[in-house]
């Protein structure tokens, strides 16, 4: 590679990321304004439906088939729900919002993806780590016995939340079905997905057939770095790295048949 | 220079593909001032977006070796639930200005004081050609493309942007569409009639004002 052509990579990263902080500050005011605590919600929402959900099983003892401690395991298992859960929510329909912005040619469809994820995604993990840490500090949780695999797991359930987010952001574009039936599908997939069980605890067929879910490996891995030696962790990393690179080459695909069929407004 | 190289849009519509752009071709040099005319739903605002780099050609290619603005055009370029200064502030973010100096000139430029805290949406399309207006002033490039955006405004704007593209800026380039024939005449040395995909160009504004109105009453007798 010759300089001249790494220093226009450089030249269009650094448009790109000025894109993708204009678009930032600008998803931020629309979504949360001037009012009350205004971009504090950006956490302050996930935070309160984290507790809410942690109070909920404390209360009625859920069972998830372990001796775990509740409040740990429903705060794992509940903030990685709302990290790839939301991802595709925020994504789909994000595109017709922001059509009069692609006058600028600079503004592409991937950008707008980018800022919501970002938004998303940090937001969600904000969330988790001031309650990681609060509970703590009060004394409803232990300390995790590993940081590593907490990070790595749930670098990779955000790794598949964002692509599943662009994948289906750049598809609700040409077919409004996607945005009906996103709801139902991540409703239904809430108690697939490793939030409420661990894999363990479940039959050893039915769990072959739940490590298919991609998610349910993040999961397990997060739990695997909060309670070390307690649980037995089950998970196969490279079928969730596969689903993840898949996933993320469909999603390219898509966001480049929508830059060319978009029509600014 | 701009240069179009047999550029096709096609749009799918309910009644099948309809063909917007049928092979044009034509390039733009520094400074020089092109003006088009065509009847509603021509193309025309669909060309000056594929010449800015906004929407992609079907086929063919656009090359852009002069800095081009984005489309002044009614809609388009502001989001409307920002205020008008959190719209300067994400234009002045997207092309790297400062954007404290910038909203002190759009206060003055556009005049629009308090309103300039409102939600673009809350604007008459004069106010927003005012504020689209005056941004794109702050930002130099070396071709504007205007969308009837001069059009709207009051007598004093339409002065303001006499002064300010015409004057100061007469060195650019410039793609123009406007339904006020006399504006383009007075502002373009080039002439083209934009119809059912065919971009003809004239040599001078007489013919192509010809043709344009040859083009508006074709089906009466």
């Amino acid at each position: 590679m010759t300089f001249s052509q790494l220093s226009t990579i450089g030249r269009s990263a650094s448009i790109q990321w000025r894109v993708i902080h204009a678009l930032l500050m600008r998803e931020i005011l629309t979504r949360y304004g001037r009012h009350n605590i205004g971009f504090l919600w950006l956490f302050v929402e996930p935070m309160v439906f984290t507790t809410g959900v942690t109070i909920l099983w404390t209360l009625t003892k859920a069972l998830h088939g372990s001796t775990l401690p509740i409040v740990a395991f429903a705060l794992t298992g509940y903030s990685a729900v709302l990290l790839w859960r939301n991802m595709p929510a925020r994504c789909i329909g994000a595109i017709e919002p922001n059509l009069s912005l692609m006058y600028h040619r600079n503004v592409r469809v991937i950008d707008i993806f980018l800022a919501r994820l970002i938004l998303e995604g940090g937001g969600a993990t904000i969330s988790f780590v001031t309650l990681s840490l609060f509970y703590i500090y009060i004394g409803w949780l232990e300390p995790p016995q590993d940081i590593l695999p907490i990070v790595a797991g749930w670098l990779l359930i955000a790794w598949f939340g964002s692509t599943l987010a662009i994948f289906l952001g750049a598809l609700s574009e040409k077919n409004e079905l996607v945005e009906k039936i996103w709801h139902p599908m991540s409703y239904l997939a809430f108690p697939l997905s490793g939030a409420g069980f661990m894999v363990d605890a479940l039959p050893p067929e039915a769990q072959k057939y739940v490590l298919l879910v991609p998610m349910v490996n993040g999961v397990e891995l997060v739990r695997e770095g909060y309670f070390g030696s307690q649980v037995h962790a089950h998970y196969d990393l490279p079928y969730m790295i596969g689903c993840c690179i898949a996933l993320s080459l469909l999603a390219l695909a898509q966001v480049a048949v929508a830059n060319r069929e978009i029509t600014p407004e | 220079m701009i240069h179009l190289d047999h550029i096709h849009k096609v749009y799918p519509t309910r009644a099948g593909d309809r063909v917007v752009l049928n092979d044009i071709s034509f390039s733009l040099d520094r400074g020089e001032k092109l003006g088009i005319l065509g009847r509603n739903g021509a193309g025309k605002s669909t060309l000056v977006r594929l010449v800015s780099g906004a929407e992609r050609p079907t086929s063919g290619e656009v090359t852009r070796n002069m800095s081009v603005s984005w489309p002044l055009a009614f809609g388009g370029a502001f989001q409307n639930a920002l205020t008008g200064l959190d719209n300067v502030r994400f234009i002045s973010r997207i092309y790297k200005q400062k954007t404290e100096s910038n909203i002190d000139f759009v206060y003055e430029f556009t005049e629009l004081g308090a309103y300039l805290r409102e939600p673009v949406r809350t604007y008459s399309s004069g106010m927003r050609a005012r504020l689209a207006f005056a941004i794109s002033m702050i930002i130099e490039f070396d071709c504007y493309l205007i969308d009837e955006i001069t059009a709207v405004g009051d007598a004093k704007f339409y002065e303001k942007c006499e002064t300010e593209l015409f004057g100061k800026r007469r060195d650019r380039a410039m793609l123009i569409i406007s339904h006020d024939l006399e504006y383009v005449r007075k502002h373009c040395e080039r002439f083209a009639v934009l119809h059912e995909g065919d971009l003809a160009f004239y040599p001078d504004f007489n013919q192509a004002h010809q043709a344009h109105l040859h083009n508006l009453h074709i089906g009466e007798n």
